[in-house]
């Protein structure tokens, strides 16, 4: 693995899930290079998080296959997820546990070695922010905090892909703007995916933006290109879920 | 990471106030059986003298508190194994688990395998005012040693059948009633049993009639046989049951 930078970090073709009848996600294409950001945007009940449960291994999908790093999710979970980290919308706290023992959780069980989960805690309690908590419980923090305590359960592994379902969602304005720089420094050699309903944190955050709607891709470009254009964000985003929702 | 997960249960587990409630009431219920018991027992030994080969303290006293102990344990297990999965469910933290890279299947068992060790520090509490005895007579610890190992193995049914309800509910109070009901139907069905002679084929299938020959220092394959079964059996259940949670969504 010399060519480590460049080299896709996750794929996934002809995805599609359906609960009963009703079509939740359909034929979605993906693929995401290591140090991309891409960014989910679409409507509510689009499908956004339901794809990010099919690509962390939590659903699993009626067709189509994921790969992590080139492996199978479906053939090789145990493989595949060891190399994902993933942020729920509801981040998955035990409120009875301190950050430290819930970190060390989390760092046993992604297989993180015994002698290095010591210094792996003390350097992610750090960059999340968190030193002055670790002995706290997790039930007494605050929202803000308990998203960074999420954040860092989901990279404490040192993941190649890191999903992250609106981790934004109900922080102030301050832990927005570290929220989003601690996204893009992540960005820099992993690759992320993050879902949002700020469309200026798309801009601000990701390399490449695809939105959803009704379960299908109806744009998907890189934000450079969508720059050079000159056609903003939030012009094509209603255009395109408007549209489609009166036709 | 079977270890990480029993290890957490455990954690979260003594962090509230049930397990040590629960912990103290059951020992409290007990110490007052066994106290009845050795009364009992100082009352009639005078008579038992007499008779040439008379029951020791193990027969009369130990055997009899193990047996009210299945019962505590059946009225107790539903509410410790209630919030395994159900709770997991309402908190959001399933997900946690999922996404690490482990099988259901150890979740399912490292879920199991803490509160075994709950339970194990029950019995031996249970073992240890039995072993009080010492301090005034003999011990049978054949018949010791049959009743704990009839104790943990009926209660890790109790538990792989409460762990199953759990699976299946996302509130940790449905899941409680619907073990306790569970294991009270078997509990019955004992009773039911019982009135036909004990020849019927509903004996065959109560969890208590089993444990009735580990009671009186019978260890039979059959018992032996219909525990392991019956754990194993609502253990796959529950593994078959989360892994269609992930199909069906």
């Amino acid at each position: 693995m010399t060519e480590q930078i460049g080299s896709t970090a996750i794929l996934a073709r002809g995805l599609c899930r359906y609960f009963g009848t009703r079509v939740a996600v359909h034929d979605i294409n993906l693929e995401l290079r290591r140090g991309e950001v891409l960014g989910f945007l679409g409507p509510n009940g689009a499908g956004k998080t339901t794809i990010m449960r099919m690509l962390t291994g939590n659903l699993a999908p009626s067709a189509g296959r994921v790969e992590i790093c080139g492996i199978d999710l479906l053939l090789k979970p145990r493989d595949a997820k060891a190399r994902v980290g993933y942020l729920p919308e509801i981040p998955p706290l035990y409120r009875e546990l301190t950050v430290n023992e819930y970190l060390r959780l989390a760092a046993r069980l992604h297989r993180v070695e015994s002698r290095i989960i010591r210094s792996a805690l003390a350097k992610i309690t750090q960059r999340c922010g968190l030193s002055n908590n670790r002995e706290q419980l997790i039930g007494s923090l605050s929202k803000g905090y308990q998203q960074r305590v999420g954040i860092a359960q989901a990279i404490i592994h040192d993941p190649d892909v890191i999903v992250l379902d609106e981790p934004t969602a109900g922080l102030d304005p301050n832990q927005m703007r570290e929220m989003r720089s601690l996204i893009r420094e992540l960005g820099a050699d992993r690759s992320v995916i993050l879902s949002t309903h700020i469309l200026s944190e798309v801009e601000s955050v990701c390399d490449r933006v695809q939105i959803m709607h009704e379960g299908r891709t109806v744009f998907d470009d890189s934000i450079g290109r969508l720059k050079q254009k000159g056609t903003s964000l939030e012009e094509s985003f209603v255009r395109l879920t408007m549209n489609q929702a009166t036709v | 990471m079977i270890l990480a997960v029993a290890q957490k249960e455990l954690k979260i587990l003594f962090s509230s106030p049930l397990a040590w409630l629960i912990l103290a009431l059951v020992q409290l219920v007990l110490t007052w059986v066994f106290l009845a018991h050795l009364d009992t027992f100082l009352e009639i030994q005078p008579q038992l003298i007499k008779i040439a080969n008379p029951p020791g303290v193990t027969e009369t006293i130990v055997a009899p508190l193990f047996a009210t102990a299945a019962i505590v344990l059946l009225m107790t297990t539903p509410l410790l194994t209630a919030r395994l999965i159900a709770e997991e469910r309402r908190n959001h933290t399933l997900p946690f688990l999922v996404s690490a890279p482990i099988s259901i299947a150890e979740i399912v068992i490292g879920k199991f395998l803490g509160l075994m060790i709950f339970l194990s520090a029950l019995i031996a509490l249970v073992a240890a005012l039995s072993l009080s005895l010492l301090a005034g007579g003999r011990l049978d610890f054949g018949l010791l040693l049959s009743n704990i190992a009839g104790l943990f193995l009926i209660s890790a049914c109790f538990v792989s059948l409460g762990l199953y309800i759990s699976c299946l509910s996302a509130q940790p109070a449905t899941a409680g009633a619907g073990a306790m009901g569970a294991l009270l139907g078997l509990w019955v069905m004992d009773t039911v049993a019982a009135d036909e002679d004990g020849a019927g084929i509903a004996r065959n299938f109560s969890l208590l009639a089993h444990y009735e020959s580990f009671n009186r220092g019978m260890i039979d394959t059959f018992g032996l046989a219909y525990f392991a079964l019956f754990t194993l059996i609502f253990l796959m259940l529950s593994v078959r049951r989360l892994d269609n949670e992930r199909m069906r969504g």
